[in-house]
């Protein structure tokens, strides 16, 4: 039986990390909300986007989408699956998905500047410029050698995600592209 | 080299890993016959094949893809799961 | 010589530079290779193999002789063309492949040799005696021959790649490109316009000519102007596009800061060198013009002789007269327009010589009809050449040739995915083939259309056939009026005559040489190029290629189209491995993955080590250890006595929910798991489709349709693929979802007979046998976390793993640290882990290493009866259940040395050390403290049927000659009473 009574405390992916501001751009972490992976089972994905309309306001995104807004946001995450980030999941939402947390498997950096789509471009093989990538669209892709979710979160600014674990790799590779950019002039 | 995944639109080969021939998958009880033709003996056509791919770095999605292995076109892709080559319990490789 | 008022740069600002340790002045907007001409310096460097004297010979990236090499130190760039390299305040250039200096040369006793130094004369020469060809020769020919050479120094400037995207790629800047740009760009097409020059507008720039009744530069930069208001179009200047790849991949290498003055501040001290370009387009405009060609005959390589186009373009794009008594010679009417543009600007011309009888008169000079040029004198400079007509031959002073054998268009992108270009007799030069590359129209020059009206109009048709493909209506713009004159040529590809006439200017390559590879029966093209190393210089051959298959064709007594062309391949430029491989430098190539545990690690004196992308503690050195095996020897003991603590967040953890999970889970394992009771853990082992051991690794039944499965480190990634490709294809109708909750939750074993009472003191729960034996699992409340608890070992000892949310790790490993260390335990990392796991005989992937079977691992049992899984039928074949296989065992050491070296192979104590003799190999090795000796593990030949005798254990890398024991691959508490206490 536990003799501690003190709570073990929290560290987030990318403390000590950030934020930096290099050139107009600023590089920051996430606030840490609750995320989980919702991934409907079969047949169930109407059902699914009906309990999560209910519950929590958004439906359930198509493909390259996110539904719903700051602070509670579906990103669709990759086949058949969608990651809820902000509420906790309503549990009625369990009978038709498979519920995972995923509240700490990822790191949730944020890239807002004049010239994100040009960092992007340095680090992801997909056109994120805002002619075809707008706010709301998101990708799954490959950030330097690392699986990653870039979501168009603002004009100028892109949500990105990585396994926690790479949190150091992708704050590196992001603030070499914004270095690069800034001292092009 | 650009693959068109049927979920994530068009995107640069570095995102898929290659697996081989698009084959139906024998059933679990085929026989060793079976399952033997089906890892080792392949056909190496030039000219159109059937692949499969996974978007790996991607959406994670299995797909069935279409190339022609001499001028590289790509001549259609679907994902793997409606393609029909699931194996049946009960029943021989096709 | 700079005409005062002349060329596009005019008025520029004054640009102090040097080149070979001398200072020139020259201006804003030169090239090297402009401002050296207007300094009247024509001797630049020194050829390839005869160390001839070079000069300039064109005005764009295909130069094949002046070459220098820029910069100091580390940041040294070798190979650069001087004709690209614009001019900066401070810019150091030298020549390069001479010594000790580029008017003094001693390696130029090479061309004296000549007679001896022929295509082929390396290969007939140095073949005997073997031995001495990679001790003496290769190093004396490379040391002579050669271009400039690197510094040495790892280049530390930063380089970048980048991936652009595109309705429409237009190569080329020329009247050709900037149609395309401005149809595609008015009908509102993304756009990318990328240009290989520092300045957009092609042979515009170079020209004397009118569009609209402007001067061309004029009309240029209107059309610019226009482009620049559009943003749909992207201008890409220095940027070369070098390759074009399948589904209208195309890649691009952009000269970021070549122009500049080498970086002095922070601010610009991450500005990159170069970036390399990927770029998707879903149509392209190749209008990438076309490439004079000199001509050959005797001593054409002299420092001062150019290309006709070259002469024009120093004359009217940077206001440079290279010579004062300017001699043309030509078989084109094209060629003309250089004595017509330096007779309008003052140049003195020697003589205009055309090789056709029927060649047109000029207005303001006579022209020499029906006449060759046979021969040049002049060392570093050009300084007379022969004229030969029917009438004899005759010695002309001159200081510059103007040379133009006719135009090539660039059609190497064309070929890069395997088309072959066509023959064009009326032009006499290969044009590409339709549909060479799909989605690209090819446009002006590049197509052999080779007047300014035909580039306009074909460019902007380009474009509208371009975009139709995508279904985007676009408008060709009203044609600007610009001058059609006819090209007419006839072909002069080499003048009859005795000595050397060059082909390939780079590589040094002269008519006889190609005319002696086909005397000795080197007839094709491709054979011809490998024995002559024509085109296979750092020019690829873009001025020589085409006057050497005629020579061939020629010597042959072929066509040049039954002759056929060798294979254009990427890169199209010159291109930096640098670029290439930008962000792929040290550590690039490799992303990081860290532990919770990592910085309090470090802290408590951890050695971090390698294992795939992760950094795991190899070992915690306490203070007065001195060897890694002193800290290994004590954490092994700790475990063994007290508790240790280990991260091994690194094991995939892969969730696993649905109706169907126990049967995915039935059907990946060999054993049953549709059987395990909610709560517990089982041990299983998975197979690939040809029987062979995949993984191993344990999993959990948190729910009735809830599972959490371990896979190794090692194969983490290649499990999770393997799940969906089961559930997508093989078994699409399973209602199971999984996902990777590797990074979610940090886990930390704790092992030892102490584990119990340190993991009962952090949790909420009571922990005892009871409601944690063996294979246990559940949920756990530590620190006010909610986590979960497995008791399970890889270590023999009674052991928990213990998981929370990642975000707790670092705070739990620490609590779990210092907790065990005041019951005499502590931190051990991977080097006590693989102790402790040989010690059990417990394998990981140095044992499966892919030609290993759960028979060859004395896991046969595990194959359930019950039931099919995948892998099992091929897994049954005789030839793998065959008893001499090489299999599992254990081995202590036996000599004197009392040694294991993992990698070591096995032989007969008797038998000789062969491979024939082979019996097996040693996987694993450590020092176990536990027992006092080394032990180790081994696949071997019949393994579990030798148990007690003796073999050789031979390891050749690590000099190790030694006996030793065959053993139970189990060293330490067989029965496992310590696991289960």
């Amino acid at each position: 039986m536990a003799d501690v009574l003190k709570d073990l405390t929290a560290t987030s992916p990318c403390a000590g990390l950030l934020p930096v501001t290099i050139g107009g751009l600023t590089l920051s972490e996430a606030v840490q909300l609750p995320m989980t992976l919702m991934a409907p089972f079969k047949g169930q994905e109407a059902a699914l986007s009906h309990a999560l309309e209910a519950a929590h306001g958004m439906s359930f995104p198509a493909p390259n989408r996110a539904t719903g807004k700051a602070g509670a946001r579906a990103v669709w995450f990759g086949r058949a699956q969608a990651l809820l980030i902000g509420p906790v999941p309503d549990p009625a939402l369990a009978a038709h998905a498979a519920l995972t947390d995923l509240s700490d498997g990822w790191a949730v950096v944020r890239l807002e500047g004049e010239r994100a789509e040009d960092v992007l471009a340095r680090l992801v093989p997909v056109d994120v410029r805002i002619r075809v990538f707008k706010r709301g669209h998101t990708a799954r892709t490959e950030l330097k050698h690392m699986m990653a979710s870039v979501t168009r979160v603002g004009t100028k600014s892109f949500q990105i995600m990585v396994f926690r674990s790479f949190a150091a790799t992708l704050v590196h590779d992001l603030k070499t592209a914004m270095e690069g950019l800034a001292a092009r002039g | 080299m650009r693959i068109a995944c049927p979920l994530c639109g068009a995107r640069d080969r570095r995102e898929f890993t290659y697996r081989g021939a698009a084959l139906p998958v024998p059933a679990l009880d085929a026989g060793a016959e079976a399952w033997s033709v089906h890892v080792h003996l392949r056909e190496n056509p030039a000219g159109p094949l059937e692949e499969l791919w996974q978007h790996e770095l991607g959406c994670g999605a299995w797909l069935k893809v279409r190339r022609d292995t001499v001028t590289h076109a790509m001549l259609g892709v679907v994902l793997a799961e409606d393609a029909g080559l699931a194996a049946r319990d009960g029943e021989g490789p096709a | 010589m700079r005409i005062s008022g002349k060329g596009l740069i005019s008025g520029g600002r004054r640009v102090n530079f040097s080149f070979n340790g001398v200072s020139y002045m020259g201006q804003e907007g030169d090239t090297l290779a402009s401002a050296l001409l207007a300094n009247g310096v024509h001797l630049v460097g020194r050829s390839f193999k005869y160390h001839r004297p070079r000069g300039i010979l064109t005005a764009g990236s295909e130069e094949p002789n002046a070459l220098v090499s820029v910069g100091k130190g580390a940041a040294q760039d070798p190979n650069i063309r001087a004709t690209q390299q614009e001019v900066f305040e401070g810019l150091v250039a030298r020549s390069q492949n001479c010594w000790p200096s580029v008017g003094h040369d001693v390696m130029a006793l090479n061309d004296l040799a000549a007679p001896f130094l022929g295509a082929g004369f390396y290969y007939k020469t140095f073949m005997w005696p073997a031995p001495l060809w990679e001790k003496l020769y290769e190093p004396v020919i490379r040391r002579a021959a050669g271009l400039g050479a690197l510094s040495g120094s790892a280049n530390t400037e930063p380089y970048e790649k980048a991936f652009a995207f595109c309705d429409l790629l237009v190569i080329g800047s020329g009247p050709a490109g900037l149609m395309a740009a401005l149809t595609a760009g008015r009908a509102g097409a993304d756009v990318i316009l990328a240009e290989d020059d520092s300045r957009m507008g092609g042979r515009l720039l170079a020209e004397m000519e009118e569009i609209d009744d402007k001067p061309a530069h004029v009309w240029v930069a209107e059309v610019l102007a226009e482009l620049a208001g559009l943003d749909n179009v992207r201008l890409m200047t220095r940027t070369a596009v070098t390759g074009a790849f399948d589904q209208g991949t195309y890649s691009a290498l952009e000269r970021v800061s070549h122009h500049l003055p080498p970086s002095q501040s922070l601010k610009t001290a991450h500005r990159p060198r170069e970036c390399f370009w990927r770029i998707a387009a879903r149509a392209t405009v190749l209008a990438a013009g076309a490439i004079e060609r000199p001509v050959a005959f005797r001593n054409n390589d002299r420092p001062g002789i150019m290309t006709a186009g070259a002469v024009r373009a120093y004359l009217n794009r940077w206001g440079v007269a290279p010579g004062e008594r300017i001699t043309l010679f030509a078989n084109n009417d094209d060629a003309h327009r250089t004595a017509r543009d330096l007779v309008a600007a003052g140049v003195h011309i020697a003589a205009v010589i055309d090789s056709r009888h029927d060649a047109p008169d000029g207005r303001d000079f006579s022209v020499i009809k029906g006449a060759v040029v046979c021969n040049t004198s002049g060392r570093k400079r050009l300084e007379t050449i022969t004229l030969r007509n029917v009438s004899g031959e005759e010695k002309i002073q001159t200081d510059c040739l103007a040379m133009s054998g006719g135009w090539n268009p660039s059609v190497h992108l064309t070929c890069h995915m395997n088309a072959r270009p066509v023959w064009n007799r009326d032009i006499a030069a290969f044009v590409p083939r339709a549909g060479a590359v799909p989605g690209m129209v090819v446009a002006g020059a590049a197509n052999g259309s080779l007047s300014t009206h035909a580039a306009l109009a074909e460019g902007a048709g380009a474009a509208v056939a371009a975009l139709g493909q995508l279904g985007i209506t676009a408008e060709a713009p009203a044609l600007p009026r610009a001058c059609d004159a006819p090209y007419r040529i006839s072909p002069l590809w080499a003048v009859p005559g005795k000595g050397r006439a060059w082909l390939d200017f780079q590589n040094d390559v002269t008519v006889k040489d190609v005319a002696q590879a086909a005397q000795e029966n080197f007839r094709s093209v491709e054979h011809m190029k490998r024995y002559t190393t024509q085109g296979m210089a750092t020019d690829q051959g873009k001025n020589s290629n085409v006057a050497a298959l005629a020579v061939l064709a020629d010597a042959t007594g072929r066509s040049i189209a039954e002759t056929g062309v060798t294979t254009f391949r990427p890169p199209f430029v010159p291109t930096t491995i640098a670029a290439m491989g930008a962000g792929a430098a040290g550590q690039g190539f490799k992303p990081q993955r860290y532990l919770t545990s990592h910085r309090t690690s470090l802290k408590r004196g951890a050695a971090n080590t390698e294992v795939g992308l992760w950094y795991r503690a190899s070992y915690f050195a306490k203070e007065g250890e001195t060897t890694w095996r002193q800290s290994c020897d004590r954490e092994v003991m700790m475990v063994r006595n007290a508790v240790g603590v280990c991260d091994v967040s690194t094991l995939g953890k892969i969730d696993i929910k649905g109706p169907d999970a126990a049967k995915l889970l039935d059907l990946i394992y060999t054993n049953l798991f549709s059987t395990l009771k909610i709560g517990r853990v089982r041990y299983g082992l998975m197979l690939r489709e040809d029987g062979f051991v995949m993984d191993d690794g344990t999993t959990a039944r948190l729910g009735q349709d809830h599972y959490v499965m371990t896979t190794t480190t090692a194969a983490a990634g290649q499990v999770m693929a393997h799940l969906e490709y089961l559930s997508q294809v093989a078994r699409p109708d399973l209602d199971v979802r999984f996902t990777s909750v590797t990074d979610q939750w940090a886990q930390f074993a704790v092992a030892g007979p102490k584990a119990r009472a340190l993991i009962d003191a952090l949790v909420a729960e009571e922990i005892n046998g009871e409601t944690y034996p063996f294979m246990a699992c559940g949920a756990i409340t530590v620190g006010g976390v909610a986590g979960r608890l497995f008791r399970i070992s890889f270590s023999g000892e009674h052991a928990y793993e213990i998981a929370v949310p990642a975000r707790y790790g670092e705070a739990l490993f620490d609590l779990l640290v210092t907790r065990a260390e005041a019951e005499g335990g502590g931190a051990y990392g991977m080097e006590a882990l693989n102790v402790l796991r040989i010690e059990k005989g417990f394998i990981t992937h140095a044992e499966i290493n892919g030609t290993v079977t759960a028979f060859d691992l004395g896991m046969q049992g595990m194959i359930s009866k019950k039931k099919s899984c995948w892998g099992k039928v091929l897994s049954e074949r005789d030839g793998l259940m065959d008893e001499d296989r090489m299999r599992l065992v254990g081995l202590k050491p036996k000599g004197a040395a009392q040694e294991l070296s993992a990698g070591a192979h096995l032989f007969e104590p008797d038998m000789t050390v062969e491979r024939v003799n082979d019996l097996g190999y040693v996987t694993s090795v450590g020092f176990s403290p536990t027992l006092g000796h080394m032990i180790g593990l081994a696949m071997l030949s019949a393994g579990p049927d030798r148990l007690g005798d003796t073999v050789r254990l031979v390891d050749h890398t690590r000099g190790v000659d030694t006996l030793c024991e065959v053993v139970d691959p189990v060293f330490f508490d067989p029965e496992g009473g310590r696991v289960r206490g």
